[in-house]
């Protein structure tokens, strides 16, 4: 497709294919990387202002390099290693946490044409590698041999269990309606003469409220924080975390974020699709539907005091879970009826 | 097989909700607490003992220090404890300008709480919002003492000082250019009075503000309904006093039951609860801001209409004026008696007792005839608040335990004095 390419392709014979995508991953991760640093950035702009408070302005022109700098700060500092902790999982759990939650981005398409991997069980790729993070979390819990951890560790695995489910079955009326898997596939099947009107967010509505919940929940923000639980268990699994081993954790988390925002965006809200026919449909439309999504998550954070650990369970299991099933049942039988319109 | 136990945490005294140096020693069964162990002394300073090495005028910003969150509730109970002994009259301008600041400090006190209350259970925009406010009240205090928190305002007899007729204004800086500053300024023109008038306009829109964020919220009512319940009866028994025993729905507060200072002639209501669960403590606490805004807007109007001594004439007890005691012989011995020997207070005993925002705090004073307390007793509200935080937390889960001690308004500085 790149004919600019072609000599270096010949050149390299046999390990062009694998330089490619090393070239295209890092496409993809590098800026990523420096997307979550911005929405640090942005997190503390906007929960600043909804809090009548300036927010970083001290770093570079309106604080725009705090980012960088955070990052310098945790990169100088000592990673303390308990001594009562295991080592080996100490360490490991901070990459566990990271690894899955940069390794989905492999699915996510940009646009129409911008897809480092489009494979035809995206979906699925998806949620297995969404749901591997919380070993991680598991890992560096039990690791730091800290009461306080554990609690958080135990929380946040009781947790994502069961925000996993309800997740899940909201993703099945997606498929259902795309009969699809691919992620590509399920945005081109809200493709259509109506703008907006033809995005699944219309019939799946319940189902994009509890997939927005649950992504809330499954990155661990608040108000569903209990596995960190500032006020509580102070910082839970990584109480006993410092220097870049905490940068990790921190990465993934937003990595996360932006991760449940993208799939937000494509499964409900038509992708790179334009929200009104007689515009064209453009990587624009994308990355302004991820940053509104963004904002909600903030928004949220900004707003809602934190559930109680049971109480985040109850709604996963007996509010969600029922209405998703319910919900799974309708939109199958919706689409046996002519009134099906998607 | 092992043996399943219970597992025994260490919460505090560095912990973000410990509220200070609160350490709580939790039995835990899973994440339910089975009892919970507080121990106390952190923040021990020995004022009581403090207070007896000092004359009487000495131990008055002590009394700042104790709950440093409510510092002239404090002050109000200890001088009133000395006149109550020495029988000196203080003047009604002094009596409203105390119970305007008292209730002042009561709302900086709630707001301080619904904003600690609220963090702890995860709402951090309402602590913001909490503080813009007290921003305000902290100015009068600034403009009426000098000092923004520890305002050693009170004397016995009296106040040390009229109430200003101009506020402290903002100056141009780095941060805020002129226009910024003109802006700040703005309800700073005229005299401490109109700032506070103009504040107590504005507050009843502010409480609706945090009513917004909190009251019908379904996760605040979710972390706050049932949580900590406490009976009527079981709240008299364990000696609570204040917004606790209110929340519990017994209608008891020193300011109606035994008036003081100049709360007979004012006009307010005194909120109760119904459950005694921390929703209704955060209800009855909320309630309590909008009446305190109703005395401190009686209190202004009082105030402006009537001026006068605020400081008792009797010069054994208050410093005479600088210029007649650069003229009279007798006034210059006055002074120099009060300023190296302080004031006698003759022998008896007596305990005072004001409607603090905690609760009731007294003051129990002995006196010897002497220049120094003989011996000072406080009676600090949060300590018996506190002794019951087992009884409220036995069965309820680590995020509640946060709750109780938020809903308890616990301040270290008067529990270990």
């Amino acid at each position: 497709m790149m004919e600019w390419l072609l000599p270096i392709q010949n050149l390299l014979g046999p390990a062009w294919l694998p330089v490619w995508t090393v070239v295209k991953i890092m496409v993809i991760v590098g800026p990523l990387m420096g997307a979550v640093a911005y929405l640090t950035l942005a997190e503390r702009k906007v929960i600043g202002w909804m809090q009548i408070r300036i927010g970083p302005n001290r770093v570079g022109p309106l604080g725009l390099l705090q980012p960088i700098a955070d990052g310098v700060k945790l990169l100088m500092k000592e990673i303390i290693i308990p001594s009562g902790s295991n080592k080996f999982l100490f360490i490991i759990a901070p990459i566990m946490a990271l690894m899955p939650a940069l390794a989905a981005w492999a699915v996510v398409p940009f646009n129409a044409e911008l897809v480092l991997a489009d494979v035809n069980a995206g979906l699925l790729y998806i949620l297995a590698m969404t749901s591997l993070g919380v070993y991680g979390v598991i890992i560096a819990g039990w690791a730091s041999n800290s009461k306080y951890a554990f609690l958080g560790a135990l929380r946040s695995a009781a947790q994502i269990v069961s925000y996993e489910i309800a997740m899940g079955f909201a993703l099945v009326t997606v498929l259902m309606a795309a009969q699809s898997l691919n992620l590509g596939e399920i945005v081109r099947g809200q493709q259509g003469s109506y703008g907006m009107l033809n995005w699944y967010i219309i019939p799946l509505f319940p189902m994009f409220l509890v997939y927005l919940i649950s992504g809330v929940a499954e990155t661990n923000r608040a108000p569903f924080d209990v596995a960190e639980g500032e006020s509580e268990i102070v910082a839970g699994f990584h109480v006993e975390y410092s220097g870049m081993a905490f940068a990790l954790f921190f990465l993934g988390e937003y990595a996360n974020m932006i991760l449940v925002a993208f799939l937000t965006s494509i499964m409900f809200m038509g992708g790179w699709l334009s929200p009104v026919p007689f515009l064209p449909d453009s990587i624009v439309w994308m990355f302004a539907k991820v940053a509104f999504v963004l904002f909600l998550f903030l928004w949220f954070r900004a707003t809602f005091p934190r559930y109680r650990y049971d109480q985040l369970m109850r709604l996963g299991w007996k509010v969600f879970i029922p209405i998703t099933i319910v919900w799974v049942v309708v939109v199958g039988g919706w689409m046996q009826t002519p009134y099906w319109l998607w | 097989m092992p043996e399943i136990k219970n597992y025994t945490m260490n919460f505090g005294p560095q912990h973000p909700s410990a509220h200070g140096v609160l350490r709580l020693v939790l039995e835990l069964d899973g994440e339910v607490i089975v009892r919970a162990d507080p121990h106390i002394g952190l923040l021990h300073r020995g004022t009581e003992k403090l207070a007896e090495h000092k004359t009487f005028l000495q131990a008055v910003p002590y009394m700042d220090r104790l709950d440093y969150v409510s510092m002239l509730c404090n002050e109000h109970a200890y001088v009133q404890a000395i006149e109550k002994l020495t029988g000196i009259e203080v003047p009604l301008r002094a009596q409203y300008i105390r119970v305007m600041f008292d209730e002042i400090t009561r709302i900086l006190n709630h707001l301080m709480w619904l904003g600690a209350h609220g963090l702890d259970i995860g709402a951090m925009t309402v602590f913001l919002y909490c503080f813009r406010e007290r921003e305000d009240l902290l100015d009068a205090y600034e403009a009426v003492s000098g000092a923004r928190m520890h305002a050693a305002y009170y004397r016995p007899g009296g106040v040390y000082r009229d109430l200003p007729d101009s506020m402290p204004q903002y100056e141009a800086s780095k941060i805020h250019n002129a226009a910024a500053v003109k802006k700040l300024n703005e309800n700073r023109q005229g005299s401490l009075l109109d700032f506070l008038e103009d504040f107590t306009r504005r507050f009843p829109t502010y409480v609706d503000e945090y009513e917004t964020l909190l009251t019908d919220n379904r996760i605040w009512k979710q972390r706050t309904v049932g949580i900590g319940v406490l009976t009527p009866e079981r709240a008299l028994a364990l000696g609570i006093t204040g917004p606790m025993l209110r929340g519990s729905g017994v209608e008891w507060d020193l300011r109606k039951k035994q008036p003081y200072a100049a709360y007979d002639k004012l006009d307010f209501d005194i909120p109760v609860g119904v459950n005694g669960d921390s929703y209704d403590r955060y209800l009855v606490r909320v309630e309590e801001m909008r009446q305190s805004n109703r005395i401190i807007k009686q209190c202004i109007s009082w105030l402006r209409q009537n001026p006068g001594p605020v400081i008792t004439t009797n010069h054994k007890f208050a410093p005479p004026g600088r210029e007649s005691m650069k003229q009279n012989m007798e006034e210059l011995i006055h002074h120099f008696k009060l300023f190296t020997e302080g004031m006698h207070v003759p022998e008896g005993e007596a305990y005072s007792v004001v409607e603090h925002p905690k609760g009731e705090f007294g003051i129990y004073l002995v006196s010897d005839g002497a220049n120094k307390p003989y011996r000072l007793k406080i009676r600090a509200p949060g300590f018996a608040n506190l002794s019951s935080l087992d009884e409220m937390v036995r069965g309820h889960m680590i995020a509640d335990v946060v709750t109780i001690i938020g809903t308890q308004d616990i301040v270290f500085g008067e529990i270990d004095r």
